[in-house]
């Protein structure tokens, strides 16, 4: 084990996958001397040259396409997105192309692509550059989508991700960058997708959390500890695929569930998880879940308009409180 | 030939722009504003001189970089920086910070802060423009690095066979953040690309008020005729950092300096002034003077102005009746 920043641990991988397998490169805006705006590829163009460490123009919809050919062509890129908002710029080349070339074409293509970069509130980029996207990628079939909320995670799901033949969008927080985590120093460590992590067993309430928000339902829990409601966090890793089972198992324990993210609470993951637990676990229900998720309104620059928007620690505690009837 | 009123204005709104974005570098660095903050610091001689020639009703539509454009279009200094604050006094107030500056009373349609991302958008407002047959011309101001994205290369296209009333104003101060022009882009001069959409392009030097003040005076002829859009390129420098805090790891201090100490707009202009006889040094003192205390004062102003209240954070997410 070693301690590492979640973006030393990213670089990390990134460096040994392509240490690997020569078919493995990156490209990105400003990742050559620039490292990337967070670091993620900070001096790997000395080790790896500039053919296998990028630099692209500012011309997403191309990077990402690029991207797509390359994988049919029998390499696995590594498109580095500045933020993922910018997803948008490229939403053709993602949904109608990498998500669907391999079932078009009856199974013939296989893209092994990986579209990274961060997401997220923190750091006042307002509107544009602090949304949560997941959840509009899960909707579209033939992505997987990976949401690492730590430093061991970013690590494993990244390795799981590139040696995976499948496009993959990888989810990174932008106020996760510097936090610290004991990471596997094995270099075939690898996190399974579709396997969610049980972060704190409890047995009254189950809230399940993803990346900035598996910290902030800890805090919630310690929270709730104090008065005596004992909660299970339950962090999914990936959105696609989804591991519901864990968290129906769990629900059938604790018959609560809040669930929370950072992602717009309208047409969010969270509905979906609440669909399906109703579905998988009506009976043992106490109380009707509740989900929370940012108001309908784009992300605010002013930092307390910001934190108005999306979920408080003190609305999960509400949340637990109240289907626990507290 | 500039009229000796205008050359006034254009020197005073460059002063303007230029204690705006040092005043607002020095309250980042003592942590008073946060977020992406991109200066347009030492290429104030393009906006300035481009919007010299339009008025209120007039369209433009801006950049991350986009305090300049803002200013010279007509935005005032203290709510400009209240909105740099997040305050309830800014433009957008307090919703959106440095790169969404606003003022549609001033035909001024945005910062942006997605590359690329106002290009369309001016052209949109060239086809209202054209459609309402007003004579009202759009301008977009966008990067070198924009010039990659294929909302330029699409409304370029789409400007020429509508031949719409536009004017590409392309600003190439030599990076897209650490990437130098040559690494990214495929021409040597930006405004060879007007070539494949059949419309003129003009390369000038975008440190010298003139040229621009030229090159757009013909592009707003040739716009106002019908015959179409033009894309000029600025060449000129962007001697601070990208953002505020940027390291500045991927180019050589010497060429900062070079550019800085030589080749400032706001010192040659004043230099080509004062030796034409237009006005004494000791006028032009007086404008710099202004200019910065201007600043001083809606520095003040943001820091006194209140926050927003979270209450109203739903407010404005669509038009109500
Ligand atoms: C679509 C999109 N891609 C990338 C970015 C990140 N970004 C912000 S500014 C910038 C560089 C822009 O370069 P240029 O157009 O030359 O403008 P300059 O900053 O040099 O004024 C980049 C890559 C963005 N904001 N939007
Ligand atoms: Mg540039």
């Amino acid at each position: 084990m070693s301690k590492k920043t979640y973006a030393t641990a990213i670089r990390d991988v990134i460096a040994e996958e392509m240490r690997r397998d020569e078919n493995v490169f990156v490209m990105g805006e400003d990742i050559e001397l620039l490292g990337g705006i967070f670091g993620c590829t900070r001096d790997l163009y000395k080790e790896f040259g500039t053919d296998r460490i990028r630099n692209t123009p500012i011309s997403e919809a191309a990077m990402v396409g690029a991207g797509v050919g390359a994988a049919c062509a029998g390499m696995r890129p590594i498109v580095e997105l500045m933020y993922m908002d910018f997803t948008l710029v490229a939403a053709d080349q993602i949904i109608n192309q990498a998500a669907k070339t391999r079932y078009i074409f009856g199974g013939k293509a296989k893209i092994p692509l990986v579209i990274r970069g961060q997401q997220g509130i923190g750091r006042g980029n307002a509107a544009t550059h602090s949304q949560s996207l997941e959840t509009i990628f899960m909707h579209f079939p033939g992505i997987k989508v990976a949401c690492p909320s730590n430093a061991a995670d970013a690590a494993g799901l990244l390795r799981t991700a590139i040696r995976d033949d499948n496009p993959v969008m990888f989810f990174e927080h932008k106020a996760l960058y510097a936090s610290k985590f004991e990471v596997p120093d094995d270099p075939d460590f690898c996190v399974p997708f579709g396997k969610a992590e049980i972060k704190r067993t409890g047995k009254d309430v189950t809230i399940v959390g993803s990346l900035l928000y598996v910290s902030r339902a800890l805090e919630a829990a310690a929270e709730l500890e104090k008065i005596g409601i004992d909660a299970e966090v339950i962090d999914p890793r990936t959105m696609v695929p989804f591991d519901m089972d864990t968290i129906i198992e769990s629900v059938k324990k604790t018959g609560k569930l809040v669930v929370v993210h950072e992602a717009h609470k309208v047409a969010g993951w969270g509905a979906e998880v609440v669909s399906e637990v109703v579905d998988g676990a009506f009976k043992y229900l106490d109380a009707a879940p509740i989900h929370l998720g940012a108001k309908a309104c784009p992300l605010p620059f002013n930092i307390e308009l910001e934190n108005a928007v999306v979920p408080s620690v003190q609305q999960i505690v509400e949340a637990a409180k109240k289907v626990c009837y507290r | 030939m500039i009229s000796k009123e205008r050359k006034f204005w254009i020197y005073e709104i460059m002063n303007k722009i230029r204690y705006f974005e040092l005043k607002a570098l020095r309250l980042f660095e003592e942590n008073k504003l946060r977020g992406s903050v991109h200066l347009y610091a030492g290429e104030e001689a393009v906006a300035a001189a481009v919007c010299s020639q339009l008025t209120d009703d007039d369209y433009i539509t801006s950049t991350h970089r986009g305090h300049g454009h803002c200013i010279a279009k007509g935005a005032e200094l203290d709510k400009a920086m209240a909105e740099l604050m997040g305050k309830e006094t800014g433009y957008c107030k307090g919703r959106s910070g440095s790169m969404h500056i606003a003022d549609f009373t001033k035909g001024n349609l945005g910062a942006n802060a997605i590359v690329g991302g106002g290009i369309p958008i001016a052209t949109g407002a060239a086809l209202a423009a054209k459609l309402q047959k007003n004579d009202k011309v759009a301008v977009s101001f966008f990067g070198d690095g924009a010039s990659n994205e294929g909302t330029f290369h699409e409304s370029l296209n789409l400007a020429a066979v509508w031949k719409l009333p536009i004017i590409f104003v392309c600003e190439n101060n030599g990076f897209g953040i650490s990437v130098p022009v040559a690494q990214s882009t495929s021409v040597e001069n930006i405004s060879d690309r007007a070539v494949g959409y059949g419309i003129p392009g003009v390369t000038i030097d975008g440190n010298d008020v003139f040229a621009v003040y030229e090159a757009f005076e013909t592009a707003v002829k040739r716009a106002k005729s019908g015959d179409g859009p033009t894309l000029i390129e600025c060449k000129t420098y962007r001697t601070l950092g990208h953002w505020t805090g940027d390291p500045q790891t991927y180019r050589d201090k010497k060429d900062v300096e070079m550019w800085r100490d030589t080749k400032d707009p706001i010192q040659l202009f004043k230099k080509r002034l004062v030796d034409a006889g237009d006005f004494t040094a000791a006028e032009l003192d007086t404008v710099e003077e202004a200019a910065k205390a201007e600043a001083d004062a809606a520095a003040e102003f943001a820091i006194n102005s209140p926050n927003p209240d979270p209450a109203d954070v739903m407010d404005d997410v669509f038009y109500e009746a």
